[in-house]
């Protein structure tokens, strides 16, 4: 689904990594781990064509994004849900039309009605449903934003620290949601450097952990 | 014509994606105002102008004057004389004497209502209508020059020829002045757009994360900017009629300045302004949304 072939990326001349490779299979679970500043931001955007690789090819859904137009890219987005570390919402809409947007953008607003509301009681926000995002708490706005990842049921769900607000009961409520869309073949992509969470799922879900550190990506095996 | 109805009944949805943005949206409407007003006076004007000119160039070319000496004994004779001349040149249409009274309306601007005309040496004079096929100027010059010693023939083309080249030149003013309205106008819808966008740039970036394509984003801002500017033109145009309409009717003077204002199907000309606005507002706004949005992946 999203394959990243010997990418490189760096900031102001300095590489953060090069010759990278990954694979996002349908159905697979992948935990990606590393310290501050290891690139795991910049690694998850590479994933949803939020930056360009400087080298390598970055292919979405069997499509090089360098043959891609912006039309594309935004119509192959729509296949990956994106939880951003700071979850940015449009501030003059509600939080139910917030999680809608993505239905809203693509013309199937009218689906929305159904899943909507199960949605909001699932993340615990159906008494918020009618707030504006700046009177949420980093909790709230954090649960909002996977709310909206997952509405239109993409195909790759790519998470960047999507329980570092929340409490430990919401964040196994919210990682349990995942593992369920994960169960439907739904491919899954968490940045986190929460090892107990990632402790939490393993008997759920077979989940794979990559280590990204000092410009190398490495699998840190299954069991941690 | 179905884009148009698109365009103006719009996408609920897709229009609250884009927060209402106060100052560019007064900004927009009040400009657009302003420049619609001006743009009337400016059509007005040129318009006008045609008019004033064509009328001159009608006038003039079919008229002539001819004016006798002003010698009280032989008056009456120079004047038979030459009215048999006149009446018997081919392309003279029709010649007649003016009145005393028609003559002392020609020199009331000058001398005031009161001149004893009648007492007074002043040469009679004689209006010369041609026919479409004119007549032969020197030809009748010579004649005239052997018939009534001292008459002078003036067909006008030496004041005609000024009148018409300013009365011209005043039009393409106008019409200079509507296309350079328009210039101003797309550059400053195009700069509150922009202005809109930056301050929008976190709703760009939303849209752009959950899969909305660049005409869907644009659309929001072109479809407000265009409205808007279609709204105020509108807005500037009704001012600007009633503007034209409060100035003095002084269609018997016939001047330019006195006589600026639209006549007949000119009215309509007006009606045109608020839809090119819009389109002028589309076309700039879709250029700086799609300009900004390439910005960013």
């Amino acid at each position: 689904m999203i394959e990243l072939d010997k990418v490189s990326y760096g900031y102001g001349g300095t590489a953060l990594f090069s010759q990278l490779s990954l694979a996002l299979q349908p159905g697979s679970f992948h935990f990606l781990t590393g310290p501050s500043g290891a690139g795991k931001t910049t690694l998850l955007r590479l994933c949803y064509a939020g930056l360009y690789a400087l080298g390598g090819q970055v292919r979405l859904f069997g499509q090089d994004i360098a043959a891609l137009d912006r039309d594309a890219i935004a119509l192959a987005r729509r296949r990956i849900g994106v939880v951003h570390q700071n979850c940015e919402f449009l501030d003059h809409l509600s939080v139910a039309e917030n999680i809608a947007l993505p239905l809203t953008v693509a013309g199937r607003a009218h689906e929305a009605a159904g899943n909507l509301k199960e949605l909001l009681a699932w993340v615990g926000l159906g008494l918020q449903a009618g707030q504006l995002p700046p009177e949420l708490s980093g909790g709230e706005r954090q649960r909002a934003a996977l709310a909206r990842a997952v509405i239109m049921s993409p195909d790759v769900i790519i998470a960047d620290e999507p329980t570092g607000n929340v409490d430990w009961e919401m964040s196994q409520r919210l990682l349990t949601l995942l593992v369920e869309l994960n169960k439907m073949g739904k491919a899954v992509l968490i940045a986190t450097h929460d090892l107990n969470l990632i402790r939490s799922v393993k008997s759920d879900v077979n989940a794979r952990v990559l280590r990204l550190k000092d410009g190398q990506l490495t699998h840190a095996g299954t069991e941690l | 014509m179905s884009a148009v109805l698109d365009l103006i009944v719009g996408d609920r949805q897709a229009d609250r994606v884009v927060p209402p943005t106060g100052l560019t949206a007064r900004l927009t409407v009040f400009a657009a105002a302003v420049m619609a007003f001006l743009a009337v006076i400016a059509l007005a004007l040129s318009l006008s102008a045609g008019r004033v000119a064509d009328r001159w160039a009608q006038d003039l070319a079919q008229s002539a004057t001819l004016r006798l000496p002003a010698d009280p004994e032989l008056a009456d004779v120079l004047l038979i004389e030459a009215l048999e001349v006149l009446q018997t040149t081919p392309g003279v249409a029709s010649a007649r004497a003016l009145s005393a009274d028609e003559q002392q309306a020609l020199l009331e601007p000058w001398f005031g209502p009161d001149l004893p005309i009648d007492t007074l040496p002043v040469p009679q004079l004689i209006e010369v209508i041609a026919t479409d096929e004119g007549y032969d100027a020197a030809g009748l010059r010579a004649r005239l020059n052997g018939q009534v010693p001292g008459a002078v023939l003036d067909d006008h083309s030496a004041s005609r020829a000024p009148l018409l080249q300013a009365a011209s030149r005043v039009r393409s003013l106008g019409w200079l002045i509507v296309l350079l309205i328009g210039g101003v106008v797309a550059a400053i819808i195009s700069l509150a757009a922009q202005a809109s966008l930056n301050a929008n740039a976190q709703v760009i970036r939303v849209l752009r994360a959950v899969g909305a394509r660049d005409v869907y984003i644009a659309r929001a801002f072109v479809r407000r900017f265009t409205l808007r500017a279609g709204l105020g033109a509108t807005g500037g145009v009704l001012l600007g009629l009633i503007a034209i309409s409060l100035l003095p009717d002084s269609e018997d003077v016939g001047g330019l300045m006195t006589n600026i204002g639209f006549q007949g199907f000119g009215w309509l000309w007006p009606l045109v302004i608020p839809p090119l606005s819009a389109i002028v507002a589309f076309i700039a706004t879709r250029a700086a949304a799609f300009a900004r949005l390439r910005e960013q992946i």
